[in-house]
């Protein structure tokens, strides 16, 4: 009886070892899938005119994306300079100085925002930055994705600063440090490894988003100068050459998916090895 | 105004301290002037009272311990002294607590915490080199002189010096806990207080470690006023001239710390000294 007992606990513990394992195993190939798919795919496709040159017209095969990346750069950079500084700073007022009911309003219409479907935010900049002025812009694109993008860095910010000891706060008080300054020069540097990282992961995010610029940066076949003009974004290109009816476009937006990838996986990995260095230099 | 007494007072500390204390003479004998009045002091946290009418005098220049058991009120009294309880929503101080005869209640709290420094239970050194965490209290405060010898004399003055001048760069994390205490110290130092808390400094170090903070405290009686919460009661024995004992909130007894531990006048400190409770 007592042997039998014993089998089932040993049994048990196996089987829900193997399937934690197998669910992570999953977890862990389908990025691998992806990856391979699209190098299989697009790494044929991959060439330096890829990089530099425009998209040829219809019926001509060859050319490249380069306008599409430069503007999924340049929306990315409108994202960053328009979302991240207000996401930061109602993190941190979340963290440090929201009173309850407030803080739980803030709180709680952040994570809607957050869930907000992206083809919606997508209306919503298309109405307010596109119909008072009647034409597709970077611009608007922009702003498209600085909405998607403040949520998750507020959030992020909120949770790193939140993670920094009282212990730090009260040294800093006990020194004759006021709020703002103890916030600004002790809690902010203590989590600004996670608060950076946090930030790039929203960009990693919006960075592949298709639907909120659909009809906000819209499309361009050519060079998109300045900010005003329907500008070519990686993901746009992605979604109108997979459903074109040509197998050169069809390589062509494999293509485009594995830099898209490479791009967000890069600044990832930049981002990451940036931080432990300075982390490092910190403690050697 | 604040920056040009605060030069006043660093160069102030600059000047060798003829005051000696001689071992031999006690505390009593040598009355020293009063830095701290607290009269009728009360304290809440929301409803619950935690402080009840406390009178305590601190005698500047001497080692106040503060000792009872846990949860007695010794470190919310101890943190009234320079108002980090206001940190704390919704808590309440009443009486008065008079430095150098002025009412801090009324006092700006940034100039209140520079002359009252304070280093915590546990070592809190900031994420910052070891350098930058010493000359901290001076950058806040917009003191524009030299850093680098003030920063030096902190260490000195913490005994730290000579363990970490050749790495000053370095993160104040690479220290050991004894080290980081002794930098919390030095921080505290930095902004030359006339009076230094601690917060049961000792509580997370060891023996060897505790002994050179006791040496320490023993230093910086020459320039500065101590008042030291501790659970040890050898270390109050062993380190402080006053002691005073505290329990569910009150000031039970208060004396001269040989007088205190040798010949107690209330039961209840007889009982908490010779180990009955607490």
């Amino acid at each position: 009886m007592i042997r039998l007992r014993l089998l089932w606990r040993k049994s048990l513990n196996a089987i829900m070892l193997s399937l934690t394992g197998v669910a992570a195993f999953a977890v862990v190939s389908v990025l691998f899938l992806i990856l391979g798919y699209l190098l299989l795919h697009g790494g044929k496709s991959l060439s330096w005119d890829f990089f530099t040159k425009l998209p040829k017209p219809v019926g001509e095969s060859g050319g490249g994306m380069a306008n599409a990346i430069l503007g999924s750069l340049k929306l990315l950079l409108l994202a960053a300079v328009m979302g991240l500084p207000v996401g930061l700073l109602a993190g941190v007022y979340l963290a440090e100085f929201g009173g309850k009911t407030f803080s739980f309003v803030i709180r709680y219409t952040t994570d809607l925002l957050n869930g907000v479907p992206s083809i919606v935010i997508g209306i919503f900049a298309y109405s307010l930055v596109v119909l008072p002025v009647k034409h597709f812009s970077t611009l608007a694109g922009g702003v498209a994705l600085a909405m998607m993008v403040i949520p998750i860095t507020v959030r992020s910010t909120e949770e790193f600063l939140r993670a920094v000891p009282g212990s730090l706060r009260e040294g800093a008080m006990a020194l004759g440090a006021s709020k703002w300054k103890t916030i600004a020069t002790v809690i902010l540097p203590a989590a600004s490894g996670g608060i950076m990282t946090g930030m790039l992961l929203a960009l990693a995010r919006v960075a592949g988003e298709t639907a909120p610029l659909l009809f906000t940066a819209f499309s361009n076949r050519f060079w998109s100068p300045g900010w005003g003009q329907p500008a070519a974004s990686l993901p746009v290109m992605i979604y109108t050459y997979a459903i074109a009816p040509y197998d050169d476009w069809h390589r062509q937006a494999w293509a485009a998916g594995l830099v898209l990838l490479m791009l967000v996986l890069l600044a990832n990995l930049g981002c990451r090895l940036a931080l432990n260095r300075r982390g490092s230099a910190r403690s050697a | 105004m604040a920056s040009a007494t605060h030069g006043k007072n660093l160069t102030s500390s600059f000047a060798p301290h003829v005051r000696m204390t001689d071992p031999s003479t006690t505390a009593s004998e040598k009355e020293a002037p009063v830095r701290f009045q607290i009269s009728k002091l009360d304290f809440f946290y929301g409803p619950k009272q935690a402080i009840f009418g406390v009178n305590l005098k601190i005698p500047a220049n001497r080692v106040t311990a503060l000792i009872g058991p846990s949860g007695c009120g010794k470190s919310t009294f101890l943190r009234t002294l320079n108002r980090m309880n206001e940190i704390i929503r919704n808590t309440r101080v009443e009486g008065e607590i008079l430095l150098d005869g002025q009412d801090i209640l009324q006092m700006d709290v940034v100039g209140l915490r520079r002359r009252v420094g304070m280093v915590f239970q546990r070592p809190n050194p900031f994420p910052k080199s070891i350098y930058e965490n010493v000359a901290y209290g001076l950058r806040i405060n917009g003191y524009k002189g030299r850093l680098d010898d003030l920063v030096e004399h902190s260490l000195r003055r913490a005994a730290l010096w000579e363990e970490v001048k050749d790495y000053l760069k370095k993160s104040a994390f690479a220290l050991s806990g004894g080290q980081q205490q002794r930098l919390c110290i030095a921080r505290a130092l930095a902004v030359d207080p006339e009076v230094l808390l601690l917060d049961e400094p000792c509580s997370a170090l060891d023996p060897v470690t505790t002994a050179k903070i006791e040496e320490l405290m023993f230093q910086l009686k020459d320039s500065c006023t101590l008042a030291i919460v501790t659970h040890n009661m050898q270390q109050a024995a062993r380190a402080s001239d006053f002691t005073a004992f505290m329990l569910d909130g009150k000031l039970i007894e208060h004396s001269e710390t040989s007088k205190l531990f040798t010949t107690p006048t209330d039961p209840r400190t007889e009982a908490y000294i010779t180990g009955r409770f607490g």
